[in-house]
């Protein structure tokens, strides 16, 4: 089941989630991204009902690229936020999204930033966060063995603590991870761990 | 036979011209003027205060500044009746976008917003345009500080040195002969003071005719607006010489 974690180092923010596209008992796919690169330095990892998930966080990625192209200047990772719960706890009077978010970014003035936000437009702003199942092992991990000030090194090192425990521990785990980076150079993608690969879609 | 494109704000006249539109920058050219100067460390605010009976009791200290939100004001020429929606809305606009950013809102897009609305009036008809001109004065983290004029037609611009209402060209010459990059907000003060004496009808210039405002950092890095007490204002005048003291003195 669902698993995405991230946390905060020293110049850099990391989100983790895993890459399974569930349906009941089915697993259908295995290389599923969750995490989008919103701008040019803002990451959203999401977790939730499938449909939804896109639907929002695409829906975001256009609106802050619409505010970026009216007014010249991007917005900031806590204007971001902001928004996106703004935006959720509007729906959630209507017809909720079933999205809960990890949004990660680097600003100038403020350096990275890690945000959480539920379904019910919770907003935190944190160190180190996590959603689903993996949540309990991966919080756990990161309780002990997180600290202010990580390396890239050190960070990945417990990201992997993490996948490592969420695998032996958790009887539905998900086989692979997609691990994503945004620093002063921007937001990207920094590795998979994968334990399936999925088989090659031969062209119709 | 022009007339018969005045009465409606929508229409081009043969030449290609509004009329609403002009005649309501005419309206402000009557109003009493008001100055801004953008300095290094602050934007200075001046207004000339028309209405100076001695009867008359506002509520307000300032006439015609007035605070948009912590970081932006605006001074006003033209009726106020107008002004006072535009103000209205503008005071709304910022805070909407605090409710949905956390943030306050840049300057450049709150004058946007504002002039969004009176150009609409330009356009859609069978209403008149806005009488009412502004310069606006704020500080935001992307620009820094920031000084704007607008007019009637929803035109804006970012200015080191404006003027609107009575006598704006002669002002706006004055400053541009005078104007010097990197100047401190005291010499902006100073500057503003002079080029208003100097536009203004009345032979000596008193607190009561004027008013002053700034915006600035404080020492702990928040944007301040600040309104000059008159008690301040005449110890400037006097100070950098565009009032007799003895005026004060015989009083």
């Amino acid at each position: 089941m669902e698993c995405v974690f991230g946390l905060v180092g020293n110049g850099f923010a990391i989100v983790v989630a895993d890459s399974s596209a569930v349906h009941s008992i089915l697993v259908h796919k295995s290389n599923e991204d969750k995490i989008m690169v919103l701008d040019s330095h803002k990451l959203v990892a999401a977790s939730g009902e499938a449909g939804d998930r896109v639907q929002f966080t695409e829906y975001i990625q256009k609106n802050v690229a619409l505010y970026q192209f009216r007014n010249g200047i991007p917005l900031t990772t806590a204007a971001a936020a902001n928004f996106t719960r703004g935006e959720l706890a509007t729906a959630l009077r209507k017809n909720p999204y079933s999205v809960n978010i990890l949004l990660a970014g680097y600003d100038k003035e403020t350096g990275p930033s890690l945000y959480y936000i539920d379904y019910i437009a919770t907003l935190h702003k944190l160190d180190k966060g996590a959603f689903g199942y993996g949540s309990y092992f991966s919080l756990s991990m990161m309780d002990r063995h997180y600290h202010s000030g990580m390396s890239v090194e050190e960070a990945i090192d417990l990201v992997d603590k993490c996948i490592l425990e969420i695998r032996s521990r958790l009887v539905v785990a998900p086989p692979n991870f997609v691990i994503k980076i945004v620093d002063k150079d921007g937001a990207r993608e920094y590795a998979w761990r994968e334990s399936v690969k999925d088989g090659a879609v031969s062209t119709a | 036979m022009s007339r018969r494109y005045d009465s409606r704000t929508t229409i081009f006249s043969p030449e290609g011209r509004l009329f609403q539109v002009e005649y309501a920058m005419e309206a402000i050219g009557n109003a009493g003027a008001a100055i801004g100067i953008l300095s290094k460390d602050g934007v200075v605010l001046v207004g000339e205060k028309k209405v100076t009976s001695k009867l008359l009791q506002t509520s307000a200290s300032t006439e015609k500044m007035y605070k948009i939100d912590d970081h932006v004001a605006c001074a006003v020429a033209g009726i106020m009746s107008d002004a006072n929606i535009l103000i209205n809305t503008a005071r709304v606009q910022a805070q909407r976008y605090t409710f949905a950013y956390q943030e306050p809102m840049p300057v450049e897009q709150l004058v946007q917003s504002l002039c969004d609305t009176k150009q609409g009036y330009t356009q859609f008809g069978g209403l008149r345009p806005f009488g009412v001109s502004f310069l606006f004065a704020g500080w935001d983290k992307n620009f820094g500080f920031q000084l704007y004029m607008s007019d009637p037609s929803g035109n804006y611009g970012g200015w080191k040195a404006a003027a609107i209402g009575a006598n704006n060209q002669a002002a706006q010459s004055m400053l541009k002969q005078d104007y010097k990059d990197d100047m401190t907000r005291e010499e902006g003060v100073q500057l503003a003071l002079k080029v208003l004496s100097k536009t203004m009808d009345s032979t000596s210039l008193t607190s009561d005719k004027l008013e002053l405002a700034e915006v600035f950092l404080s020492p702990s890095g928040n944007v301040k607006y600040q309104v000059c007490s008159p008690e301040t204002l005449n110890k400037l005048l006097v100070k950098f010489g565009v009032t007799q003291p003895a005026a004060e003195a015989s009083s």
